[in-house]
This record gives structure tokens, C-alpha cells and sequence, in this order.
């Protein structure tokens, strides 16, 4: 029984650890910011997931109690993850796209990054040169 | 070396590098935006780290410091990118 448990938190250890290296590795050779968003939002929050269930399971069969921690910090994190990665990439389009190179949105309607209130933005133009521009 | 043990030093040593991953990414980026989530990256990493390290010590000492670096790598990032979109944290 222990040993069984121990090869199920022993797998779960190495599939957190080959899925943040994984999400590392996409940030370096992914070819631009936007894909580059996905490796670290997806890859390391489930790796992380991952070592968190290892720990809980580890606390439960070797110590005999349930730590509820583990599981309020992995909440935290997926609830956070999305976000941050919508920030990170709502800040890229604003620092790198100019609002007439950006698609026309429907009727009405006008991209938060360009609309209202971003003239207060201390980055009003973008430069020609700016980084991650196709 | 029980099977436990072999893979705790596996998944550190992933993510140990992961993280020189991240530094690498920090240090030579092309722009701001890949720094920020090069840093948003090297918390999550962090946490991972922690939490790997608290398995091994077999104490649950470490969670609120784990906690303490989710929640500082959120409010960081949120205030960057508020900043470069409104110029002004809190409206």
C-alpha cells in the first residue's frame, strides 16, 4: 500500500517537474510574444498543480493528516494564472501595435488597450521599431 | 535511494533549470512584455521549488511562503501591465 502510493507521488513529481521545464523551454524557443504566453500560463501552473497533489498525497500516507494548504495555494493559482496572462498580453498589444494596425473590432465597440483613458498611458506612440511587431 | 527521493531530486533538478531558463529569458528579451512573464514564470517555478522542498523536509512549514510568492507574483505583474496600459496603478 505505501509502496504503491509512493510510485503514484513519485509519478506525480516527475510530471510536475518535465511539465515546468516544458513550459520554460516554450517560453525560450517559441517565435513570438503571443505563443510565447502559452507556455507559462499552461505548462507551469499544471506543473505546479501537479507537485502540489504530490505534496497533499505525500502528507496524507507518510504524515496521517490532510493539509488543506496545498490546495488553497493551487485555487490561488489558477485563479490568478489567466489573468496575469491576459495583463501581459492586453500590455504587449498596447507597447507594440498601433490601434490602426490592429483589426477593426465589431460596431461600437473599441479596443480596451487604444480606447478611453489610454491616453493617460505614458506609452502614446508606439515606435516604429518596437519589439514582437509582424 | 527509495524511489520517493529519486524522483524529489528529478523534479528539482527540472525546475532548477527551468528557472535558468527564465533568468535567460530575463536578462536577453525583446521586449518588456517577455520579461514580465519571464518573471511571472520564475515565481510559479519558485513556488514549485518550495513546495518540493517542503516535501522533503517533511514539514508543512513552508506553504505560507509559498503563498506569499504567488500572491506578491500576481500583484507585481498586475501593476506592470496597469501601468504600461493606464499609467497609474490605481485609478
Amino acid at each position: 500500500m505505501m509502496a504503491l502510493a509512493d510510485i503514484l507521488i513519485a509519478a506525480l513529481l516527475v510530471a510536475g517537474g518535465v511539465f515546468g521545464l516544458v513550459g520554460a523551454w516554450g517560453l525560450v524557443r517559441l517565435p513570438d510574444m503571443m505563443t510565447r504566453l502559452h507556455g507559462p500560463t499552461k505548462a507551469a501552473t499544471l506543473g505546479v498543480g501537479s507537485v502540489l497533489i504530490a505534496s497533499m498525497a505525500f502528507f496524507w500516507v507518510h504524515h496521517d493528516h490532510l493539509s488543506w494548504h496545498e490546495l488553497l495555494i493551487g485555487l490561488f493559482l489558477f485563479l490568478t494564472a489567466p489573468i496575469t496572462g491576459l495583463y501581459i498580453g492586453k500590455a504587449h498589444m498596447h507597447l507594440s501595435w498601433k490601434p490602426e494596425e490592429l483589426p477593426q473590432p465589431p460596431s461600437g465597440a473599441e479596443w480596451a488597450t487604444w480606447g478611453k483613458g489610454a491616453e493617460t498611458s505614458p506609452i502614446v506612440t508606439v515606435p516604429d521599431d518596437a519589439p514582437g511587431r509582424e | 535511494m527509495s524511489i520517493l527521493d529519486a524522483a524529489l531530486w528529478f523534479a528539482f533538478g527540472c525546475f532548477a533549470l527551468a528557472q535558468l531558463l527564465c533568468l535567460y529569458r530575463v536578462v536577453r528579451a525583446p521586449g518588456f512584455s517577455d520579461r514580465v512573464l519571464a518573471l511571472d514564470t520564475m515565481t510559479i517555478n519558485m513556488i514549485a521549488l518550495i513546495t518540493l522542498f517542503g516535501i522533503q523536509r517533511g514539514s508543512g512549514f513552508y506553504f505560507e511562503a509559498t503563498m506569499l510568492f504567488a500572491m506578491v507574483g500576481f500583484v507585481s505583474t498586475v501593476a506592470f501591465a496597469k501601468f504600461v496600459l493606464r499609467g497609474d496603478i490605481i485609478e
